[in-house]
């Protein structure tokens, strides 16, 4: 029997396909989804906070306008990275609709991974007016200058957007082990926003629990946000820059790795009820 | 080539009492059934055939599908279809079969269909020539020209019937596993569905396992039935074979000259139907020559059909039967909890 192309090979020759049909549905209800990117406001709460709260002095040698800087790229950062899978598989695990993706030749990761790239360019829009704001806030000086960093910036956003489809795609995986794995997601999210620079700036902490202030660089929470923001703040030097990039990419590739071994384990469980 | 030998499908199944105490008690403690769903399963199938796949509700038909798609890993037994072991999922097995059901879709809602069969065309690797050709042949069988081109939210239920299959045929698999093609459809769909599969059989040479509940889905389509029941098998060959076992009786239609006694005709068999005009009579094979000879002698007959008894109340016999047989052995299927043999409906996951 003559064997047709691999997997892989199929999906990436889909890929782009995928993508485009990704963007079709993105766009389809063109008011929600402006509406649902634009909830993203904790940073810009956060930012009234922090803002007020420097008023007497810097915190941690973040004055008013440091802080600014820090919490408008911060929810640039949260646009560029956003990713909604967690919700898409429990919905499709519980309601028996991922048995129609199993059924087709491309790993339906692949299909999930599509769709939520999709909506990145309705997001890169919706990022260029606060990236406008920000320029005209701060200005130039609060921000690295060296091109060197800015191309690690872009690598550093890759390596989160990653960090974070992988981990909600691990919990999405786990409802194939549980009747819902919503909950586990809201608790990981609880420890993304205590632990990635989401809240507050992670420099905070390095005064008063520098123990704890070096761990969080060893979790994948600070890439998911502290990391890239700091970057584009220029508080990293290259070096330090490279040495941070090989941990997220480390993490990167290890969440890749460990969807992979749940996701194999897990579809061997689908009962496709109500499919 | 399907080969199904000795399959077994058995689902952990969590169950609890409706209230709030019962909710509050499966916080602590949990109760799981297993539930066979299929049992001891074999059956072939060979290329080109169209078979009709019968059952009560809860028979195990969707499930065995679905272990046939390789949704499903089997419990026990052993799956090929077309030499694939179906629960691999590998590419290739993917690219030569589909699974229609009925209540389900693939389409994408909120797009219309055109771009479900862009993405198809896509993930199942088909050439654009190839997909264009196909693609027009189908749309004009089914008349989806227009219907293509709305969003899939804003079509009827039959133009989203079409336009699922029409997605689920554009890679031209080789094995079609249909569950439930026609179900919802007004009549005229329904016929239009049905002569689609037949004309898509007979001119690519597909296979077809079709499970439905119209029976004339099955009197159209399948020369061969196989009835499953509890998991079980309860026949497998040609329709007429299961119409003459599970009912070896003819009826006979008898147009009236005029209208005629109830009991003249009940001195024949047993009557069915009595108006004026018609009457229906049920007799045994071995006395069907006699009691149209005593039709015709002795009423004014004017016109006289025989026919096999309708499929429907053929299955409801062999059911009744089959579930006589069930309650009677104490090994019955139906797993320790007694319930469906056929997957729960709603819910995941067993911890």
């Amino acid at each position: 029997m003559s064997r047709g192309p691999s997997s892989l090979a199929i999906t990436l020759r889909a890929f782009p396909t995928l993508l485009r049909v990704g963007f079709a549905d993105a766009v389809a209800y063109r008011a929600e989804m402006v509406v649902w990117m634009l909830t993203t406001t904790m940073p810009l709460v956060n930012l009234a906070l922090w803002h007020t709260a420097a008023a007497g002095g810097p915190i941690a040698g973040f004055g008013q306008t440091q802080l600014t800087a820090y919490f408008l790229a911060s929810f640039i950062v949260r646009q560029l990275t956003g990713c909604w899978v967690v919700w898409e598989m429990n919905f499709e695990i519980r309601t028996g609709r991922l048995s129609q993706r199993l059924l087709r030749p491309v790993s339906p990761l692949a299909g999930y991974m599509a769709e939520n790239l999709a909506a990145l360019p309705l997001r890169v829009l919706l990022s260029l007016p606060m990236a406008l704001v920000l320029a005209f806030v701060v200005g130039g000086r609060e921000f690295s200058h060296d091109p060197a960093i800015w191309l690690m910036v872009v690598l550093a956003l890759c390596l989160a957007w990653l960090i974070i489809f992988f981990s909600m795609a691990i919990l999405g995986t786990l409802a194939l082990y549980l009747e819902s794995s919503s909950s586990l997601w809201f608790m990981w999210q609880g420890l993304f926003f205590a632990f990635s620079g989401y809240l507050f700036p992670l420099p905070f902490l390095e005064a008063h629990a520098p123990r704890l202030f070096h761990a969080l660089h060893g979790l994948p929470f600070y890439y998911q946000s502290g990391f890239p923001l700091e970057l584009m703040l220029g508080r990293h030097d290259r070096a330090a820059a490279l040495h941070y990039l090989g941990i997220e990419a480390c993490w990167a590739l290890g969440l890749g790795l460990l969807l992979a071994v749940v996701w194999r384990a897990g579809v061997k469980r689908w009962n496709a009820y109500g499919a | 080539m399907i080969r199904v030998a000795h399959l077994t499908k058995e689902f952990r199944v969590h169950r609890r009492d409706a209230g709030l105490a019962a909710a509050v008690r499966s916080l602590f403690r949990r109760r799981y059934d297993t539930v066979t769903a299929v049992r001891d399963l074999c059956v072939e199938i060979v290329p080109g055939e169209r078979v009709g796949f019968l059952g009560p509700n809860g028979a195990g038909k969707t499930t065995t599908l679905k272990v046939l798609a390789g949704l499903l890993h089997p419990t026990g037994g052993e799956v090929r279809v077309l030499g694939h072991v179906p629960q691999r999922r590998e590419p290739d097995f993917l690219r030569q079969i589909t699974l229609v059901m009925g209540q389900k879709q693939q389409l994408l809602w909120d797009l219309p269909p055109a771009d479900t069969f862009e993405l198809n065309r896509a993930v199942y690797s088909v050439p654009e020539a190839d997909f264009r050709v196909r693609r027009d042949e189908i749309v004009e069988l089914l008349g989806i020209g227009d219907t293509m081109r709305k969003p899939t939210r804003q079509l009827s239920l039959g133009e989203r019937m079409k336009c699922e299959l029409c997605a689920a045929l554009l890679h031209g698999p080789r094995v079609l596993f249909l569950d439930e093609p026609t179900i919802g459809l007004d009549v005229s769909m329904q016929h239009t569905v049905r002569e689609f599969i037949r004309v898509t059989n007979e001119r690519h040479g597909s296979t077809v396992l079709l499970t439905s509940h119209y029976m004339v889905d099955v009197l159209a389509l399948c020369p061969r039935v196989i009835v499953i029941d509890r998991g079980r098998l309860c026949f497998d060959g040609r329709l007429e074979e299961l119409v003459r076992s599970a009912r070896p009786e003819k009826r006979i239609v008898v147009k009236l000259e005029r209208p005629v006694e109830r009991a003249d005709l009940e001195a024949i068999g047993h009557v069915v139907r009595h108006d004026a005009a018609v009457a229906v009579l049920q007799v045994g094979n071995a006395s069907l020559r006699e009691a149209m000879a005593r039709l015709l002698a002795g009423l004014p007959v004017a016109d006289l059909t025989v026919e096999d008894p309708p499929l429907e109340e053929v299955m409801r016999d062999l059911f009744a039967r089959e579930a006589g047989a069930a309650g009677a052995d104490a090994d019955g299927t139906g797993g320790p909890g007694g319930g469906s043999a056929e997957g729960p409906e709603e819910g995941e996951g067993d911890e």
